[in-house]
């Protein structure tokens, strides 16, 4: 019976380590939304987020131009991900023979260890200059971000999408061919769309971390604090508005600082959320 | 004229049970398990079961797949309660002593009483040793001269000695499928059991494995109860005292192993036994 | 167009954006390197940093950096395995692993900016450590736990069912069938988590600048501040420092990460071999 005892003892440890991440999860929305809403009820809501100023020597906090510009970025790396991790994905998934694939995967897995750092220093160092040069403005822009952050979500969107692809049953792909369809046409008509929404799924967490990435973004946007019209313009976005100034905010612009945060942090949450229920209705 | 059958079958059961004392007896124990997800069927995989294991003896359990004998031995030890689903009805008894009526039961000890081979042989990732001692050093038997004392005697009894003598530190792996099931006997014995339960255990071997293993057993029932079920109706009839035949979760004969294969009693039987069906 | 010839070209296409996935690999990997290789020396490896970084090595750095992706991975592998043997184990599904699945989820999709923010305020102003690098850990140790749960949860899963029977029935409790046979038939693949774990400490910049600090001093407990090879490297680059030195830093760094990675690689096959036979 001692053993019983003991048995039972070792099960309540391990509830309350399996109780660690939510627990994590729970300390981390507790603390950043207690050091950043009162600056948002403050300001109050719509102002905070709609406003155009951030002048934290006057006390004013509004961050519109950082979530346009977030978005701005977003939506470039998505132009430049989407396309190329589909193709990377559905290469991989269904064309690729088992060597090159063995080569492939791990290479493109690679690319999401990389630091970010590094992105973003050969950003600074190679394309920015090259913007500057060849396409105009003074390089730090929306398109260098875009460009570094499509190939730093690459690995995640190819990832996932792969993993929808091969969930994919053969019999999608043999009853189309049996129909005389070409390879590419089977995958094209039947295998893609199946997977449709665990790509889409992919796509989200990609936009995600997209969103969510800061130093690579930091040594690439140029970080002044406009809206950005044109791919040329430089851009700021939440991540680096905070990353920027947390090395010497204190008081109140610390907890703007906080409260950007906690806007940063309910976007992202609402795009995890959001892609586990199109993978769930995936699955059903 | 079925109900008749049965009552004529309960009459014998109790009547055999009052004159020897079972080494395991099932109490009209029945076994159903619960659905997966909420609107699917219970399956009623025992029902009504009253059948006395004497000791020293080899009881041969035969009947058709899913008629319910993997679910028979695996509730001896209590090894359905790793599915959560499992719910069980009326009881067993060794030795006079409930399995699932007493609320505390040392589940552990029942299993090492209780030991059980399964269909295909499973290895302990360990040594030929260890996989021998595994059992001993659970119970808390750590000195190494009665381990390897155990593991001699075991692997002695199992007729296993002489292939692995002197490999007994390689890994348990690297033995064949016969040797396999032999290392999983010996590794039951090591436990000191007093019941010994095998569940098709030559479904995956070759003849002359099986004829190594049906020795074996025959060698071990002079110091163990042992339930032997089997799809081969004719290893029944060569092991077997006794010889239980199960048909959807019911007990449909159980005699004298000659009885059975002589004069079976129920038509079902003789099908079965002659091969007609299942 | 015949369908052939549609194939052909579309799956040309694929294949391109393949090649140029590896394409810009080799080209971060090549250029760091040709960049960096000439300040690699042995020196620059076990000199410390001296004026900031602009003349010195990185040893200090390096220092730091192990002693924080140690010390995280040390709290984190016992939680992330504890986690997957609890889930993997000791419930079927239920409301309560649904709900640990939710926090090792969202988890795992929190920018690390805002690892940084929360170790700030709770570690390091809350809980008053300061920025260390225990600090630093403590965060780090949120960031890496989904993925060790993750790894650790798969290879817990591939231990087959038949073993853990064998091992019940033959009087065995579950944490006695856990600790002799499933966790070493596991152990693997759970390094391979507690490796990416590292893997992501060491290239972690934003949640540990905020957490660990930037001292340049070699730290002489984990309740001094650090510089982690990742903060250094950012560090020296944008304030333009020193530009060799930022890419001998960036080298070294990228050489730890593919190190990381092959060995992950390699250790996975012979899982995924293993449990073949
Ligand atoms: N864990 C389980 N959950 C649900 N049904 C089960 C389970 N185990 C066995 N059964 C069902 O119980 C019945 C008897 O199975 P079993 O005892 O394995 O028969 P046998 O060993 O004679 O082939 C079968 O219908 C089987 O599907
Ligand atoms: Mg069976």
């Amino acid at each position: 019976m001692k053993q019983a005892v003991r048995e039972a003892f070792i099960s309540k440890i391990l509830l309350l380590t399996a109780l660690s991440s939510i627990g994590a999860l729970t300390l981390i929305t507790v603390f950043i939304f207690a050091e950043g809403l009162p600056v948002i009820f403050k300001t109050g809501f719509f102002d905070f987020i709609f406003g155009m100023k951030w002048k934290p020597s006057r006390g004013i906090f509004s961050i519109f131009p950082m979530i346009a510009g977030s978005f701005a970025v977003m939506a470039g790396a998505m132009l430049v991900s989407v396309p190329f991790a589909l193709c990377c994905s559905i290469y991989l998934a269904e064309f690729a023979g088992r060597t090159t694939r063995a080569i492939v995967k791990p290479a493109i897995e690679l690319l999401a260890g990389i630091p970010s750092v590094v992105y973003g220093f050969i950003g600074v160092t190679v394309l920015v200059p090259f913007i500057k040069n060849n396409i105009g403005g003074n390089g730090f822009s929306v398109l260098g971000c875009s460009i570094v952050l499509g190939i730093m979500v690459l690995p995640t969107i190819t990832s996932i999408s792969y993993d929808a692809l091969r969930a994919v049953p053969d019999s999608y792909r043999e009853g189309a061919l049996a129909l005389g369809a070409t390879r590419w046409q089977a995958v094209k008509m039947a295998v893609v769309p199946a997977a449709g929404s665990g790509i889409i799924a992919a796509v989200i967490l990609g936009m995600g971390r997209a969103i969510g990435e800061t130093m690579a973004v930091i040594m690439i946007a140029g970080n002044s604090l406009i809206i950005p019209l044109s791919p040329l313009d430089p851009v700021r976005t939440l991540t680096s508005n905070i990353a920027l100034e947390m090395g010497y905010a204190s008081g109140m612009h610390r907890q703007a600082l906080f409260a950007t945060g906690v806007i940063l942090f309910v976007i992202i949450m609402a795009l995890n959320i959001l892609a586990t229920r199109v993978i769930k209705r995936a699955v059903r | 004229m079925k109900e008749f059958m049965d009552t004529n079958l309960n009459k014998n059961n109790m009547s055999e049970t009052n004159l020897s004392a079972a080494k395991v007896r099932f109490d009209n124990f029945s076994v159903s398990f619960l659905p997966d997800k909420p609107g699917g069927a219970i399956v009623e995989a025992l029902s009504g079961i009253n059948l006395s294991v004497g000791d020293k003896k080899i009881l041969s359990v035969i009947g058709p797949s899913r008629s319910g004998k993997t679910s028979l031995l695996r509730s001896v030890n209590r090894l359905n309660d790793l599915h959560p689903n499992f719910v069980p009805g009326g009881d067993i008894l060794i030795d006079g002593a409930p399995v699932y009526a007493s609320s505390n039961i040392d589940i552990t000890a029942l299993r090492r009483k209780a030991g059980m081979v399964f269909a295909r042989p499973v290895i302990l990732p360990l040594s030929i040793y260890e996989n021998i001692a595994y059992g001993p050093r659970l119970a808390g038997n750590n000195s190494k001269p009665s381990l390897d004392e155990l593991v001699e005697s075991a692997l002695k009894d199992a007729y296993v000695w002489e292939e692995v003598k002197d490999r007994l530190q390689s890994p348990a792996a690297s033995l064949s499928g016969g040797q396999r099931q032999r290392l999983c006997i010996a590794r039951v014995l090591s436990m000191r059991p007093d019941i010994i339960m095998l569940d098709e255990p030559t479904s995956a071997l070759d003849p002359v494995s099986t004829a190594k293993i049906e020795e074996t057993l025959i060698a071990l029932k002079s110091k163990y109860c042992i339930i032997l079920v089997t799809n081969n109706v004719k290893q029944a009839a060569r092991v077997g005292d006794k010889t239980a035949f199960f048909l959807m979760g019911r007990l449909i004969e159980h005699d004298d192993t000659s009885k059975i294969f002589t004069t079976p009693r129920d038509e079902r039987t003789e099908n079965y036994i002659t091969g007609r069906f299942g | 167009m015949n369908s052939r010839t549609e194939e052909k070209i579309a799956v040309n296409i694929l294949r391109l954006a393949a090649l140029s996935a590896i394409a810009v690999l080799l080209f971060v990997i090549i250029y760091v390197a040709y960049k960096g290789a000439g300040s690699l020396t042995m020196t620059f490896i076990f000199e410390n940093p001296r004026d900031m970084g602009r003349e010195g090595g990185i040893f200090s750095a390096i220092v730091s950096t192990f002693y924080l992706a140690a010390l995280s991975s040390m709290i984190a592998t016992p939680l992330g395995v504890g986690t997957a043997i609890y889930l993997c184990e000791y419930t079927t599904e239920s409301a309560v692993t649904k709900i640990v699945r939710f926090g090792s989820d969202c988890l795992a999709g929190v920018p690390s900016i805002i690892f940084g923010l929360f170790g700030f305020v709770l570690f390091v102003i809350y809980l008053k450590l300061g920025w260390c690098l225990l600090s630093g850990a403590l965060t780090m140790t949120f960031m890496i736990l989904p993925t060790i749960i993750r790894t650790s949860e798969e290879a817990i899963k591939s231990v087959s069912y038949e073993l853990r029977e064998a091992s019940y029935s033959l009087g065995a409790t579950r944490w006695q069938t856990i600790t002799k046979i499933v966790l070493p038939q596991a152990v693997p693949g759970i390094i391979t988590g507690v490796i990416l774990g590292v893997g992501r400490s060491i290239s972690e910049t934003a949640a540990v600048i905020f957490t660990a600090g930037s001292a340049l001093a070699t730290p002489e407990s984990i309740l001094e501040s650090g510089r982690t090879l990742a903060v250094h490297f950012y560090i020296i680059a944008r304030e333009g420092i020193s530009m060799e030195r930022a890419f001998a830093t960036a080298l070294v760094l990228i050489i730890f990460i593919l190190l990381i990675n092959i060995i992950t690689y390699a250790l996975m096959n012979k899982f995924i071999a293993g449990k073949k036979t």
